[in-house]
């Protein structure tokens, strides 16, 4: 007998297709199904972006390995998965990060300083108003984000209001329990949600293959009644146009997509991985291969959109950004301790007033004894 | 005036901070049309809808961090855990987004999320249905944690903390549910963060909350007939905790019990024991007593009376410092 028996759901019947519009070298895949309708501005805007946050990326693993960062969770080799699925939101649409968004901070106009100082150490979450960028702090323990995005999304179809959140997490956050109940709550209010899973491969060390039996992490999406899609994650147009239609679908009231966007983190996980224990030079000679950056500059100079001086106007503004970057970084003053009581509370409490004085105190004490 | 329970009082607390504030929502596990397993959200669906009244999945993390969600969107979410022992699951949402949101963002994102817990023995449940867990979250910071004792209490501390700008943990003493009260339900009392002095007195101070509330009040009344005068407070609040209550009282008497459900160790009344030394210890005639459960899980039911403090309990630990 061929296939399932009669009743049984059976993963061998799930799609694995990726979609694709570019192609490694750049030409275009004609489909009929996925469009990336983008005017030129619109690429450039996609091209500028992801120039920036690559640049922004590795001043940050730079000041990492120079001290200035604790810790850095770099992106490289995502920045078409961020960019192409954000560009599809609008201005009022909500993202639920996790830690490695940088690329989407920088189109919600984040100053990626207001990032790194959580990577310094300075302030926990991030220094940005979530509300003025419609950015929700970075979220560290994994998959707990997926929650606060469905939650949101929820309050939004309560409230009438067309916005759409956006939740970002991992391969290895799919494991989590908070994956699970984010796409089913999400799911079952039909909740204007997008879940994009940029699969990069590795959770730290361990691969998606150890992380699930399911054939694909898109599949995953059935289970919670809402449809999932697999993209390539380092084609930009195609990840816009999927995400577009996850947007579309959500704004109409249609319910959450699970987009997982097939990509690879070509850095370590954080500054503090070492690569080599876990993967080989032919996996990442690999993936560098399709280079997201490469491939839709390819398409834009065979489409002759992107000409010379946008190129160098873009490279002067990567300077520029880095040059910023490390002139607010490098030795940036720690905030002054009385706001570790601060914003504790509200109104801080009797205790907490206390704790705040004796810690004055005793910094007075140390300066007096110098 | 009519007679009162506090389950009546929480689910009219909850009715009129619907009423007052469109963004206050009400979510849990069969807290729609069941209206809670123990009715504290009784008729509410009918009156402000499935918009506002949301039974959820049965996941309570999924309960918990979808309201911070809710809330950054700019509702105040109260959420239901149905037992206290399946508030668990939503740890993690609680002390490391819940928690910390305010401080994490500078204090530009206050996540103003109650969530009200049954808690506490004496029912005669099943097991994971009796816990004291009030110690997990008043060692989180950014949290405040609320335990009425009376119907009255329960109404204006449910309101006040749906009214709050921070999480609240609302601890329902759920042995106490069915106590009545002849009282007009007004959204008056005492502030979050002040405790009341529930009987005055010169010879011991008892400290407790929630559920022992009422237990104190029965040694109150027994000691009385021996002529001790008991000064007893009701916390109210353990997060803030009012230590300025607790001292004038103990500056007072000299000598304090603490008495609640939860197990002696690290358990809420070694802090008080601790802050009362730490602040006036030339106050004291005697070491302050702490009186709770035992350090064992949480016994089966026809044991429970054994290990929850009763009166003689308590009197014993008042005697024991009247006689140091």
């Amino acid at each position: 007998m061929s296939g399932p028996r009669r009743g049984v759901v059976d993963p061998s019947s799930v799609p694995t297709e990726t979609i694709e519009l570019l192609k490694p070298d750049g030409t275009l895949v004609p489909d009929a199904e996925y469009e990336a309708d983008l005017k030129k501005d619109d690429l450039l805007e996609i091209y500028r972006s992801m120039v920036l946050a690559r640049r922004a990326d590795s001043e940050a693993t730079n000041l990492q390995r120079q001290g200035e960062l604790g810790v850095y969770t770099p992106l490289l080799g995502q920045e078409a998965a961020q960019v192409g699925t954000a560009y599809a939101l609008d201005e009022g649409d909500w993202i639920f990060p996790s830690y490695r968004e940088m690329a989407m901070a920088l189109m919600r106009k984040i100053d990626p300083v207001d990032i790194l100082h959580m990577f310094r150490g300075t302030w926990h979450g991030g220094m940005w108003d979530p509300k003025e960028h419609r950015f929700a702090l970075l979220s560290v323990p994994i998959a707990t984000q997926c929650l606060h995005a469905a939650g949101f999304g929820i309050a939004a179809k309560l409230d009438g209001a067309k916005t759409v959140a956006l939740g970002c997490f991992g391969d290895g956050a799919t494991s989590e329990g908070d994956f699970h109940e984010g796409l089913n709550f999400a799911g079952v209010w039909h909740a204007p949600v997008v879940f994009l899973c940029q699969n990069n491969q590795y959770a730290i060390s361990v691969p998606v293959a150890k992380q699930t039996a399911a054939p694909t992490l898109a599949v995953r999406a059935l289970g919670y009644g809402f449809p999932g899609v697999r993209v390539d994650g380092n084609d930009v147009l195609a990840c816009y146009a999927v995400a577009k239609e996850a947007v579309r679908r959500a704004r109409e009231g249609n319910g959450p997509t699970l987009i997982e966007a097939i990509t690879f983190r070509r850095g370590p996980h954080s500054t503090a991985d070492d690569v080599t224990r876990y993967r080989s030079d032919e996996e990442l000679k690999h993936w560098e291969a399709l280079d997201p950056i490469a491939r839709f500059t390819k398409y834009l100079e065979n489409e002759e959109i992107l000409t010379d001086e946008f190129k160098e106007a873009v490279e002067a503004e990567a300077k520029e950004l880095s040059a910023h970057i490390r002139a607010e970084m490098v030795g940036a003053a720690p905030r002054p301790s009385h706001e570790l009581f601060e914003f504790v509370y509200s109104e801080p409490s009797e205790i907490l007033r206390r704790e705040e004085w004796l810690l004055h105190e005793e910094l007075a004490g140390r300066e007096d004894a110098e | 005036m009519p007679a009162v329970t506090m389950a009546a009082a929480l689910n009219e607390a909850l009715r009129y901070s619907m009423r007052e504030d469109p963004h206050v929502v009400v979510l849990g596990e069969d807290v729609g049309r069941l209206g809670g397993v123990f009715r504290i959200t009784d008729k509410l669906l009918d009156e402000f809808g499935e918009e506002r009244v949301l039974d959820t999945p049965l996941a309570e993390s999924g309960i918990v961090g979808c309201a911070i969600g809710m809330a950054m969107y700019g509702l105040r979410p109260v959420c239901e855990m149905q037992f206290d022992g399946f508030t668990y699951p939503a740890f993690e949402q609680i002390v490391s987004h819940l928690a910390k949101y305010g401080s994490r963002s500078r204090g530009r994102m206050r996540l103003p999320v109650v969530i009200r817990i049954p808690y506490g023995g004496g029912i005669g449940a099943v097991e994971h249905h009796s816990e004291s867990l009030e110690a997990y979250f008043t060692h989180t910071a950014g949290l405040k944690v609320v335990t009425p004792s009376s119907p009255s209490d329960a109404f204006s501390l449910l309101v006040r903390s749906i009214q709050d700008p921070d999480p609240v943990i609302f601890l329902e003493p759920k042995r106490r549910y069915w106590i009545r009260e002849d009282i007009e339900l007004k959204p008056n009392g005492l502030p979050i963060g002040k405790a009341s002095i529930r009987r005055e007195g010169t010879d011991v101070t008892l400290i407790t909350y929630g559920p022992s509330v009422r237990t104190c009040e029965e040694a109150c009344e027994e000691a009385a007939a021996d002529g001790v005068t008991i000064e007893l407070i009701d916390l109210r609040s353990l997060i803030p905790l009012d230590l300025e209550t607790i001292m004038t009282s103990v500056k007072k008497t000299g000598r304090a019990v603490v008495v609640h459900e939860a197990q002696v160790t690290s358990g809420f009344g070694g802090e008080i024991a601790a802050r009362i030394m730490e602040d006036d210890f030339l106050s004291l005639q005697a070491p302050v007593v702490r009186v709770g459960g035992f350090d064992i899980p949480y016994p089966p039911a026809k044991l429970e009376d054994v290990h929850l403090p009763d009166v003689d309990r308590v009197l014993d630990a008042v005697d024991k410092v009247l006689n140091y």
